[in-house]
Protein backbone atom coordinates (compact mmCIF):
# COMPACT_ATOMS: atom_id res chain seq x y z
CA UNK A 1 0.00 0.00 0.00
CA UNK A 2 2.73 2.48 0.97
CA UNK A 3 4.70 1.90 -2.22
CA UNK A 4 1.60 2.19 -4.36
CA UNK A 5 0.55 5.36 -2.61
CA UNK A 6 3.98 6.90 -3.03
CA UNK A 7 3.99 6.20 -6.75
CA UNK A 8 0.47 7.45 -7.37
CA UNK A 9 1.09 10.68 -5.45
CA UNK A 10 4.38 11.22 -7.29
CA UNK A 11 2.55 10.53 -10.54
CA UNK A 12 -0.12 13.08 -9.68
CA UNK A 13 2.61 15.68 -9.23
CA UNK A 14 4.17 14.65 -12.56
CA UNK A 15 0.83 15.06 -14.32
CA UNK A 16 0.34 18.50 -12.79
CA UNK A 17 3.75 19.45 -14.18
CA UNK A 18 2.44 18.73 -17.67
CA UNK A 19 0.10 21.72 -17.60
CA UNK A 20 2.84 24.36 -17.35
CA UNK A 21 4.70 22.16 -19.85
CA UNK A 22 1.78 22.43 -22.22
CA UNK A 23 1.59 26.17 -21.56
CA UNK A 24 5.19 26.61 -22.70
CA UNK A 25 4.78 24.18 -25.58
CA UNK A 26 1.88 26.29 -26.85
CA UNK A 27 3.24 29.62 -25.63
CA UNK A 28 6.37 29.39 -27.74
CA UNK A 29 4.28 28.94 -30.86
CA UNK A 30 2.26 32.15 -30.62
CA UNK A 31 3.32 35.71 -31.39
CA UNK A 32 4.99 37.51 -28.53
CA UNK A 33 1.96 39.74 -27.95
CA UNK A 34 -0.15 36.68 -27.12
CA UNK A 35 2.17 34.55 -25.02
CA UNK A 36 0.82 35.57 -21.63
CA UNK A 37 -2.70 35.00 -22.88
CA UNK A 38 -1.71 31.48 -23.84
CA UNK A 39 0.13 30.74 -20.59
CA UNK A 40 -2.73 32.17 -18.57
CA UNK A 41 -5.38 30.05 -20.26
CA UNK A 42 -3.40 26.99 -19.19
CA UNK A 43 -2.38 28.11 -15.71
CA UNK A 44 -5.91 29.21 -14.95
CA UNK A 45 -7.08 25.64 -15.42
CA UNK A 46 -4.98 24.65 -12.39
CA UNK A 47 -6.96 27.18 -10.37
CA UNK A 48 -10.55 26.73 -11.48
CA UNK A 49 -10.54 22.98 -12.08
CA UNK A 50 -8.93 22.20 -8.70
CA UNK A 51 -11.64 24.08 -6.84
CA UNK A 52 -14.55 22.68 -8.87
CA UNK A 53 -13.10 19.17 -8.55
CA UNK A 54 -13.05 19.29 -4.78
CA UNK A 55 -16.46 20.93 -4.53
CA UNK A 56 -18.48 18.58 -6.73
CA UNK A 57 -16.96 17.55 -10.05
CA UNK A 58 -15.03 14.55 -8.69
CA UNK A 59 -18.32 13.29 -7.32
CA UNK A 60 -20.22 13.57 -10.59
CA UNK A 61 -17.30 12.02 -12.49
CA UNK A 62 -16.38 9.11 -10.22
CA UNK A 63 -19.10 8.85 -7.58
CA UNK A 64 -22.02 6.41 -7.59
CA UNK A 65 -22.51 3.31 -9.69
CA UNK A 66 -24.55 4.66 -12.62
CA UNK A 67 -23.60 3.86 -16.19
CA UNK A 68 -23.64 7.42 -17.49
CA UNK A 69 -22.83 9.80 -14.65
CA UNK A 70 -21.69 9.81 -11.06
CA UNK A 71 -23.79 11.14 -8.22
CA UNK A 72 -23.52 13.79 -5.52
CA UNK A 73 -22.61 11.53 -2.60
CA UNK A 74 -18.96 12.52 -2.68
CA UNK A 75 -19.57 16.27 -2.92
CA UNK A 76 -16.89 18.12 -0.99
CA UNK A 77 -14.93 14.84 -0.80
CA UNK A 78 -16.35 14.70 2.72
CA UNK A 79 -16.17 10.98 3.44
CA UNK A 80 -12.96 10.27 1.58
CA UNK A 81 -10.59 11.54 4.25
CA UNK A 82 -11.10 8.25 6.03
CA UNK A 83 -8.47 5.96 4.50
CA UNK A 84 -10.82 3.02 4.85
CA UNK A 85 -13.51 4.72 2.79
CA UNK A 86 -14.37 3.35 -0.61
CA UNK A 87 -15.35 4.92 -3.91
CA UNK A 88 -18.40 2.78 -4.79
CA UNK A 89 -17.52 2.34 -8.47
CA UNK A 90 -14.19 0.78 -7.48
CA UNK A 91 -15.32 -2.42 -5.80
CA UNK A 92 -14.45 -6.10 -6.04
CA UNK A 93 -11.72 -6.81 -8.59
CA UNK A 94 -11.47 -3.09 -9.33
CA UNK A 95 -10.81 -2.10 -5.72
CA UNK A 96 -8.17 0.60 -5.46
CA UNK A 97 -4.88 -0.28 -3.80
CA UNK A 98 -4.23 3.36 -2.90
CA UNK A 99 -6.14 5.62 -0.50
CA UNK A 100 -9.17 7.25 -2.15
CA UNK A 101 -7.69 10.72 -1.82
CA UNK A 102 -4.60 9.67 -3.80
CA UNK A 103 -6.97 8.65 -6.58
CA UNK A 104 -8.87 11.95 -6.27
CA UNK A 105 -5.60 13.90 -6.61
CA UNK A 106 -4.35 11.82 -9.53
CA UNK A 107 -7.61 12.18 -11.47
CA UNK A 108 -7.71 15.91 -10.72
CA UNK A 109 -4.51 16.45 -12.65
CA UNK A 110 -6.07 14.80 -15.72
CA UNK A 111 -9.09 17.06 -15.39
CA UNK A 112 -6.79 20.09 -15.31
CA UNK A 113 -4.78 19.30 -18.41
CA UNK A 114 -7.58 17.98 -20.64
CA UNK A 115 -9.41 21.29 -21.12
CA UNK A 116 -6.03 23.05 -21.23
CA UNK A 117 -5.26 21.06 -24.38
CA UNK A 118 -8.14 22.82 -26.14
CA UNK A 119 -6.52 26.24 -25.68
CA UNK A 120 -4.23 25.53 -28.62
CA UNK A 121 -7.05 26.60 -30.94
CA UNK A 122 -8.07 29.63 -28.90
CA UNK A 123 -4.81 31.51 -29.38
CA UNK A 124 -4.76 35.21 -30.14
CA UNK A 125 -8.50 35.80 -30.10
CA UNK A 126 -10.42 34.18 -27.24
CA UNK A 127 -11.79 36.48 -24.55
CA UNK A 128 -10.39 35.45 -21.20
CA UNK A 129 -13.75 35.57 -19.47
CA UNK A 130 -15.24 33.42 -22.20
CA UNK A 131 -12.53 30.85 -21.48
CA UNK A 132 -13.32 30.96 -17.75
CA UNK A 133 -16.96 30.13 -18.42
CA UNK A 134 -16.20 27.57 -21.12
CA UNK A 135 -13.65 25.82 -18.92
CA UNK A 136 -16.00 25.39 -15.98
CA UNK A 137 -18.97 24.35 -18.09
CA UNK A 138 -16.89 21.98 -20.20
CA UNK A 139 -15.50 20.26 -17.12
CA UNK A 140 -19.00 19.61 -15.82
CA UNK A 141 -20.88 18.77 -19.01
CA UNK A 142 -18.20 17.10 -21.11
CA UNK A 143 -15.22 15.92 -19.07
CA UNK A 144 -17.08 14.48 -16.07
CA UNK A 145 -19.47 12.27 -18.05
CA UNK A 146 -16.86 10.97 -20.47
CA UNK A 147 -14.39 10.21 -17.67
CA UNK A 148 -17.23 8.31 -15.99
CA UNK A 149 -18.14 6.33 -19.11
CA UNK A 150 -14.57 5.24 -19.85
CA UNK A 151 -12.53 5.26 -16.65
CA UNK A 152 -15.00 4.26 -13.95
CA UNK A 153 -15.50 0.47 -13.93
CA UNK A 154 -19.26 1.05 -13.83
CA UNK A 155 -19.29 3.32 -16.92
CA UNK A 156 -21.01 2.04 -20.04
CA UNK A 157 -17.94 2.11 -22.30
CA UNK A 158 -15.79 0.43 -19.65
CA UNK A 159 -18.44 -2.29 -19.25
CA UNK A 160 -18.74 -2.66 -23.01
CA UNK A 161 -15.08 -3.68 -23.11
CA UNK A 162 -13.50 -0.59 -24.67
CA UNK A 163 -10.00 0.01 -23.34
CA UNK A 164 -8.37 3.31 -22.50
CA UNK A 165 -5.40 2.99 -20.21
CA UNK A 166 -4.68 6.67 -19.55
CA UNK A 167 -6.98 8.81 -21.65
CA UNK A 168 -6.82 8.35 -25.43
CA UNK A 169 -10.55 8.98 -25.59
CA UNK A 170 -11.15 10.80 -22.29
CA UNK A 171 -8.27 13.22 -22.73
CA UNK A 172 -7.04 13.47 -26.29
CA UNK A 173 -9.97 12.69 -28.56
CA UNK A 174 -12.17 14.57 -26.13
CA UNK A 175 -10.04 17.73 -26.22
CA UNK A 176 -9.31 17.41 -29.94
CA UNK A 177 -12.92 17.22 -31.08
CA UNK A 178 -13.87 19.99 -28.63
CA UNK A 179 -11.19 22.13 -30.27
CA UNK A 180 -12.78 21.54 -33.67
CA UNK A 181 -16.21 22.48 -32.28
CA UNK A 182 -14.83 25.66 -30.71
CA UNK A 183 -13.17 26.95 -33.87
CA UNK A 184 -16.36 26.43 -35.84
CA UNK A 185 -17.84 29.12 -33.61
CA UNK A 186 -14.73 31.17 -32.87
CA UNK A 187 -13.51 31.56 -36.45
CA UNK A 188 -10.03 32.16 -37.79
CA UNK A 189 -7.39 34.44 -36.42
CA UNK A 190 -7.35 37.84 -38.16
CA UNK A 191 -5.16 37.48 -41.20
CA UNK A 192 -4.94 33.67 -41.23
CA UNK A 193 -3.75 32.03 -43.46
CA UNK A 194 -2.33 34.88 -45.57
CA UNK A 195 -0.35 36.79 -42.97
CA UNK A 196 2.75 35.33 -41.41
CA UNK A 197 2.34 34.74 -37.71
CA UNK A 198 5.86 34.15 -36.50
CA UNK A 199 6.36 31.62 -33.71
CA UNK A 200 7.99 33.80 -31.12
CA UNK A 201 10.13 31.27 -29.23
CA UNK A 202 10.83 27.75 -30.38
CA UNK A 203 13.15 27.20 -27.39
CA UNK A 204 10.11 27.65 -25.10
CA UNK A 205 8.25 25.10 -27.18
CA UNK A 206 11.09 22.59 -26.86
CA UNK A 207 11.28 23.24 -23.12
CA UNK A 208 7.55 22.59 -22.85
CA UNK A 209 7.90 19.40 -24.86
CA UNK A 210 10.53 18.14 -22.43
CA UNK A 211 8.26 18.93 -19.48
CA UNK A 212 5.38 17.12 -21.18
CA UNK A 213 7.46 14.04 -21.94
CA UNK A 214 8.71 13.95 -18.33
CA UNK A 215 5.25 14.45 -16.86
CA UNK A 216 3.74 11.86 -19.17
CA UNK A 217 5.47 9.12 -17.17
CA UNK A 218 3.11 9.99 -14.35
CA UNK A 219 0.19 10.21 -16.75
CA UNK A 220 0.66 6.73 -18.23
CA UNK A 221 2.70 4.73 -15.74
CA UNK A 222 0.73 6.29 -12.89
CA UNK A 223 -2.46 5.02 -14.52
CA UNK A 224 -1.50 1.53 -13.36
CA UNK A 225 -2.61 3.03 -10.02
CA UNK A 226 0.02 0.84 -8.36
CA UNK A 227 3.79 0.53 -8.22
CA UNK A 228 4.17 -2.69 -10.15
CA UNK A 229 5.33 -4.34 -13.35
CA UNK A 230 2.45 -2.92 -15.34
CA UNK A 231 3.55 0.58 -14.35
CA UNK A 232 7.06 -0.24 -15.56
CA UNK A 233 5.67 -1.52 -18.86
CA UNK A 234 3.60 1.64 -19.31
CA UNK A 235 6.62 3.77 -18.42
CA UNK A 236 8.82 2.21 -21.07
CA UNK A 237 6.04 2.14 -23.66
CA UNK A 238 5.51 5.86 -23.13
CA UNK A 239 9.13 6.70 -23.66
CA UNK A 240 9.58 4.50 -26.70
CA UNK A 241 6.45 5.64 -28.45
CA UNK A 242 7.49 9.28 -28.06
CA UNK A 243 10.94 8.46 -29.40
CA UNK A 244 9.64 6.50 -32.40
CA UNK A 245 7.04 9.16 -33.19
CA UNK A 246 9.72 11.82 -33.25
CA UNK A 247 11.56 9.71 -35.82
CA UNK A 248 8.37 9.02 -37.80
CA UNK A 249 7.49 12.71 -37.99
CA UNK A 250 11.03 13.74 -38.95
CA UNK A 251 11.32 11.11 -41.68
CA UNK A 252 8.13 12.25 -43.39
CA UNK A 253 9.01 15.89 -42.86
CA UNK A 254 12.49 15.41 -44.31
CA UNK A 255 11.11 13.54 -47.31
CA UNK A 256 8.38 16.10 -47.98
CA UNK A 257 9.95 19.38 -47.07
CA UNK A 258 13.67 18.82 -47.11
CA UNK A 259 14.48 19.64 -43.48
CA UNK A 260 14.19 17.91 -40.15
CA UNK A 261 12.99 20.73 -37.89
CA UNK A 262 13.07 21.26 -34.13
CA UNK A 263 9.34 22.00 -34.11
CA UNK A 264 8.87 18.74 -36.01
CA UNK A 265 10.84 16.80 -33.39
CA UNK A 266 8.76 18.34 -30.61
CA UNK A 267 5.45 17.82 -32.39
CA UNK A 268 6.32 14.24 -33.31
CA UNK A 269 7.20 13.38 -29.72
CA UNK A 270 3.91 14.80 -28.50
CA UNK A 271 1.99 12.89 -31.18
CA UNK A 272 3.62 9.67 -29.99
CA UNK A 273 2.82 10.42 -26.37
CA UNK A 274 -0.79 11.05 -27.35
CA UNK A 275 -1.08 7.83 -29.33
CA UNK A 276 0.49 5.61 -26.66
CA UNK A 277 -1.75 7.02 -23.93
CA UNK A 278 -4.66 4.61 -24.42
CA UNK A 279 -2.30 1.71 -25.15
CA UNK A 280 0.34 2.20 -22.47
CA UNK A 281 -0.75 -0.61 -20.13
CA UNK A 282 -1.97 -3.05 -22.77
CA UNK A 283 0.86 -3.38 -25.27
CA UNK A 284 4.43 -4.60 -25.04
CA UNK A 285 7.52 -5.59 -26.97
CA UNK A 286 8.08 -3.43 -30.01
CA UNK A 287 4.41 -2.51 -30.41
CA UNK A 288 4.85 0.96 -28.83
CA UNK A 289 7.57 1.73 -31.34
CA UNK A 290 5.30 0.79 -34.24
CA UNK A 291 2.39 2.74 -32.74
CA UNK A 292 4.60 5.78 -32.17
CA UNK A 293 6.13 5.71 -35.62
CA UNK A 294 2.72 5.46 -37.28
CA UNK A 295 1.34 8.27 -35.10
CA UNK A 296 4.24 10.57 -35.93
CA UNK A 297 3.85 10.06 -39.65
CA UNK A 298 0.04 10.23 -39.66
CA UNK A 299 -0.15 13.35 -37.47
CA UNK A 300 2.35 15.13 -39.70
CA UNK A 301 0.07 14.53 -42.64
CA UNK A 302 -3.06 15.36 -40.63
CA UNK A 303 -1.93 18.87 -39.74
CA UNK A 304 -1.74 19.80 -43.41
CA UNK A 305 -5.50 19.31 -43.74
CA UNK A 306 -6.32 22.63 -42.08
CA UNK A 307 -5.09 24.53 -45.11
CA UNK A 308 -7.18 22.41 -47.43
CA UNK A 309 -10.35 22.74 -45.39
CA UNK A 310 -9.71 26.26 -44.13
CA UNK A 311 -10.12 25.77 -40.36
CA UNK A 312 -7.62 27.64 -38.24
CA UNK A 313 -6.27 24.89 -35.96
CA UNK A 314 -3.64 27.34 -34.79
CA UNK A 315 -1.43 25.03 -32.72
CA UNK A 316 -2.63 21.76 -34.25
CA UNK A 317 -4.79 20.45 -31.44
CA UNK A 318 -6.94 18.60 -33.96
CA UNK A 319 -4.05 17.30 -36.06
CA UNK A 320 -2.11 16.02 -33.06
CA UNK A 321 -4.56 15.26 -30.25
CA UNK A 322 -7.69 14.23 -32.11
CA UNK A 323 -5.89 12.33 -34.85
CA UNK A 324 -3.17 10.96 -32.53
CA UNK A 325 -5.83 9.90 -30.02
CA UNK A 326 -7.80 8.08 -32.72
CA UNK A 327 -4.67 6.39 -34.07
CA UNK A 328 -3.74 5.15 -30.59
CA UNK A 329 -7.24 4.09 -29.61
CA UNK A 330 -7.76 2.09 -32.80
CA UNK A 331 -4.25 0.58 -32.95
CA UNK A 332 -4.89 -0.67 -29.43
CA UNK A 333 -7.52 -2.91 -31.00
CA UNK A 334 -4.75 -4.52 -33.02
CA UNK A 335 -1.84 -4.57 -30.59
CA UNK A 336 -3.34 -5.30 -27.14
CA UNK A 337 -1.77 -8.33 -25.46
CA UNK A 338 -3.19 -10.44 -22.69
CA UNK A 339 0.35 -11.32 -21.63
CA UNK A 340 0.93 -7.67 -20.75
CA UNK A 341 -2.38 -7.09 -19.05
CA UNK A 342 -4.88 -9.93 -18.50
CA UNK A 343 -7.49 -7.37 -17.51
CA UNK A 344 -9.61 -7.44 -20.65
CA UNK A 345 -11.79 -9.99 -22.35
CA UNK A 346 -12.27 -8.98 -25.95
CA UNK A 347 -10.28 -10.51 -28.77
CA UNK A 348 -7.68 -8.36 -30.46
CA UNK A 349 -6.23 -8.75 -33.89
CA UNK A 350 -2.51 -9.40 -33.70
CA UNK A 351 -2.34 -11.18 -30.39
CA UNK A 352 -5.36 -13.41 -30.27
CA UNK A 353 -7.26 -12.94 -33.53
CA UNK A 354 -10.54 -11.23 -34.17
CA UNK A 355 -11.81 -7.71 -34.52
CA UNK A 356 -13.97 -7.59 -31.42
CA UNK A 357 -11.76 -5.18 -29.46
CA UNK A 358 -11.27 -2.95 -32.50
CA UNK A 359 -15.07 -2.66 -32.70
CA UNK A 360 -15.33 -1.60 -29.04
CA UNK A 361 -12.55 0.91 -29.55
CA UNK A 362 -14.39 2.40 -32.51
CA UNK A 363 -17.57 2.72 -30.43
CA UNK A 364 -15.64 4.54 -27.69
CA UNK A 365 -14.00 6.88 -30.21
CA UNK A 366 -17.33 7.70 -31.85
CA UNK A 367 -19.21 8.14 -28.60
CA UNK A 368 -16.57 10.55 -27.32
CA UNK A 369 -16.57 12.52 -30.56
CA UNK A 370 -20.34 12.84 -30.71
CA UNK A 371 -20.83 13.88 -27.08
CA UNK A 372 -17.81 16.13 -26.74
CA UNK A 373 -18.14 17.65 -30.20
CA UNK A 374 -21.86 18.29 -29.80
CA UNK A 375 -21.83 19.71 -26.27
CA UNK A 376 -18.68 21.78 -26.88
CA UNK A 377 -20.31 23.34 -29.93
CA UNK A 378 -23.43 24.22 -27.93
CA UNK A 379 -21.36 25.69 -25.09
CA UNK A 380 -19.35 27.82 -27.50
CA UNK A 381 -22.55 29.00 -29.23
CA UNK A 382 -24.22 29.93 -25.95
CA UNK A 383 -21.18 31.84 -24.73
CA UNK A 384 -20.85 33.55 -28.08
CA UNK A 385 -24.48 34.69 -27.92
CA UNK A 386 -24.28 35.93 -24.33
CA UNK A 387 -20.97 37.29 -23.05
CA UNK A 388 -19.17 36.87 -26.37
CA UNK A 389 -16.47 34.36 -27.25
CA UNK A 390 -14.08 36.43 -29.25
CA UNK A 391 -12.15 39.65 -28.66
CA UNK A 392 -12.98 42.65 -30.80
CA UNK A 393 -10.60 43.50 -33.62
CA UNK A 394 -8.76 46.13 -31.65
CA UNK A 395 -8.07 43.73 -28.76
CA UNK A 396 -6.92 41.04 -31.14
CA UNK A 397 -4.57 43.44 -32.90
CA UNK A 398 -3.09 44.73 -29.66
CA UNK A 399 -2.69 41.14 -28.48
CA UNK A 400 -4.16 39.14 -25.64
CA UNK A 401 -1.39 40.03 -23.20
CA UNK A 402 -2.26 43.69 -23.09
CA UNK A 403 -5.95 43.55 -23.98
CA UNK A 404 -6.96 40.70 -21.65
CA UNK A 405 -4.41 40.91 -18.87
CA UNK A 406 -2.87 44.43 -18.98
CA UNK A 407 0.64 42.99 -19.02
CA UNK A 408 3.60 42.73 -21.37
CA UNK A 409 5.57 39.47 -21.54
CA UNK A 410 8.96 40.76 -22.54
CA UNK A 411 10.57 44.11 -21.85
CA UNK A 412 14.05 44.33 -23.21
CA UNK A 413 16.17 47.39 -22.66
CA UNK A 414 15.33 50.54 -20.78
CA UNK A 415 13.39 52.33 -23.51
CA UNK A 416 10.03 53.59 -22.43
CA UNK A 417 8.90 55.05 -19.16
CA UNK A 418 6.43 53.59 -16.76
CA UNK A 419 4.70 55.65 -14.11
CA UNK A 420 2.67 54.36 -11.19
CA UNK A 421 -0.87 55.69 -11.18
CA UNK A 422 -2.68 53.65 -8.61
CA UNK B 1 14.77 62.45 -54.51
CA UNK B 2 12.91 62.31 -51.21
CA UNK B 3 12.68 60.08 -48.17
CA UNK B 4 9.15 59.37 -47.01
CA UNK B 5 9.00 58.37 -43.35
CA UNK B 6 5.74 57.14 -41.93
CA UNK B 7 4.91 56.22 -38.34
CA UNK B 8 1.84 54.01 -38.42
CA UNK B 9 -0.20 51.61 -36.31
CA UNK B 10 1.43 48.18 -36.46
CA UNK B 11 -1.63 46.37 -37.79
CA UNK B 12 -1.85 48.78 -40.73
CA UNK B 13 1.53 47.70 -42.04
CA UNK B 14 0.16 45.08 -44.42
CA UNK B 15 -2.29 47.50 -46.00
CA UNK B 16 0.37 50.18 -46.39
CA UNK B 17 2.78 47.69 -47.91
CA UNK B 18 0.18 46.48 -50.40
CA UNK B 19 -0.82 50.04 -51.33
CA UNK B 20 2.81 50.97 -52.03
CA UNK B 21 3.44 47.79 -53.96
CA UNK B 22 0.37 48.55 -56.03
CA UNK B 23 2.02 51.83 -57.03
CA UNK B 24 5.17 50.07 -58.16
CA UNK B 25 7.37 50.65 -55.14
CA UNK B 26 10.30 48.23 -55.27
CA UNK B 27 11.47 48.33 -51.68
CA UNK B 28 10.99 49.76 -48.24
CA UNK B 29 12.51 49.58 -44.79
CA UNK B 30 10.41 48.76 -41.77
CA UNK B 31 11.28 48.93 -38.11
CA UNK B 32 9.43 48.54 -34.87
CA UNK B 33 9.49 51.70 -32.83
CA UNK B 34 7.88 53.34 -29.84
CA UNK B 35 6.71 56.84 -29.24
CA UNK B 36 3.83 59.08 -28.43
CA UNK B 37 1.87 61.82 -30.06
CA UNK B 38 -1.58 62.91 -29.01
CA UNK B 39 -2.55 59.33 -28.27
CA UNK B 40 -2.04 58.53 -24.62
CA UNK B 41 -0.05 55.45 -23.58
CA UNK B 42 -1.70 52.40 -22.11
CA UNK B 43 -2.11 50.99 -18.62
CA UNK B 44 -0.50 47.82 -17.29
CA UNK B 45 -1.19 46.17 -13.96
CA UNK B 46 1.36 44.31 -11.84
CA UNK B 47 0.33 42.86 -8.49
CA UNK B 48 -2.55 45.24 -8.12
CA UNK B 49 -0.64 48.39 -8.97
CA UNK B 50 -1.47 50.27 -12.14
CA UNK B 51 1.25 51.74 -14.27
CA UNK B 52 0.95 53.93 -17.31
CA UNK B 53 3.24 53.15 -20.18
CA UNK B 54 3.81 56.34 -22.16
CA UNK B 55 5.31 55.00 -25.34
CA UNK B 56 3.02 53.20 -27.71
CA UNK B 57 4.34 50.55 -30.11
CA UNK B 58 4.39 51.81 -33.70
CA UNK B 59 5.89 50.81 -37.00
CA UNK B 60 8.20 53.12 -38.89
CA UNK B 61 8.13 52.76 -42.67
CA UNK B 62 10.78 54.41 -44.83
CA UNK B 63 10.58 54.66 -48.60
CA UNK B 64 12.92 56.45 -50.99
CA UNK B 65 11.04 58.04 -53.87
CA UNK B 66 11.64 60.08 -56.95
CA UNK B 67 10.36 63.67 -56.65
CA UNK B 68 7.59 63.03 -59.15
CA UNK B 69 6.23 60.06 -57.17
CA UNK B 70 6.35 61.53 -53.69
CA UNK B 71 2.85 62.97 -53.46
CA UNK B 72 1.23 59.85 -54.86
CA UNK B 73 3.09 57.54 -52.48
CA UNK B 74 2.58 59.70 -49.42
CA UNK B 75 -1.12 59.94 -50.26
CA UNK B 76 -1.34 56.17 -50.59
CA UNK B 77 0.27 55.70 -47.18
CA UNK B 78 -2.08 58.18 -45.56
CA UNK B 79 -5.22 56.60 -46.93
CA UNK B 80 -4.07 53.04 -46.21
CA UNK B 81 -3.01 53.81 -42.64
CA UNK B 82 -6.04 55.85 -41.62
CA UNK B 83 -8.53 54.52 -39.09
CA UNK B 84 -9.88 57.99 -38.16
CA UNK B 85 -8.97 57.29 -34.55
CA UNK B 86 -6.39 59.06 -32.47
CA UNK B 87 -2.93 57.50 -32.84
CA UNK B 88 -3.02 56.87 -36.58
CA UNK B 89 0.48 58.32 -36.84
CA UNK B 90 2.33 60.75 -39.09
CA UNK B 91 4.04 60.97 -42.45
CA UNK B 92 6.86 63.33 -43.25
CA UNK B 93 9.02 63.90 -46.26
CA UNK B 94 12.64 64.95 -46.29
CA UNK B 95 14.97 65.78 -49.18
CA UNK B 96 17.69 63.25 -49.97
CA UNK B 97 21.09 64.30 -51.34
CA UNK B 98 22.06 61.06 -53.00
CA UNK B 99 21.31 57.33 -53.09
CA UNK B 100 23.62 54.54 -54.21
CA UNK B 101 22.81 50.91 -54.94
CA UNK B 102 25.63 49.01 -53.27
CA UNK B 103 25.77 46.06 -55.64
CA UNK B 104 26.06 48.07 -58.88
CA UNK B 105 27.13 51.50 -57.77
CA UNK B 106 24.13 53.06 -59.60
CA UNK B 107 23.25 56.48 -58.28
CA UNK B 108 20.25 58.77 -57.95
CA UNK B 109 16.96 57.71 -59.53
CA UNK B 110 18.64 54.61 -60.99
CA UNK B 111 19.35 53.37 -57.50
CA UNK B 112 15.69 53.43 -56.44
Amino acid sequence: MEGNTAWVLASAALVLFMTPGLAFFYGGMVRSKNVLGMLMQNFFSMGLVSVLWAVFVFSIAFGGTGKFLGDLNLVGLKTLGDVKSVIPAYAGKYALVVPPLAFVAFQLMFAIITPALITGVMTDRMKFRAWVVFLGAWLVFVYAPIAHWVFAPVGWLFKLGALDFAGGTVVHINAGIAALAVILVLGRRRGWPDETMPLHSLPLTLLGTGMLWFGWFGFNAGSALAANGLAAQAFLNTNNAAAAAMLGWLVVERLKGGHATTLGAASGAVAGLVAITPCAGYVGGLSPIIIGFVAGAVCFMAIQLKFRFGYDDALDVIGVHLVGGIVGSLLLGLFAEKAVNPDFGAKRLFFGGGLELLGYQAVAVLATMVWSGGISFVLAKVISATIGLRCNDEEEIVGLDLSQHAETAYSFGELGSMGRTG
Amino acid sequence: MKLITAIIKPFKLDEVKEALRGLGVQGMTVSESQGFGRQRGHTEVYRGTEYTVDFVPKVRVEVLADDSDVDRLAGAIVSAARTDKIGDGKVWITPVEQAIRIRTGEMGADAL
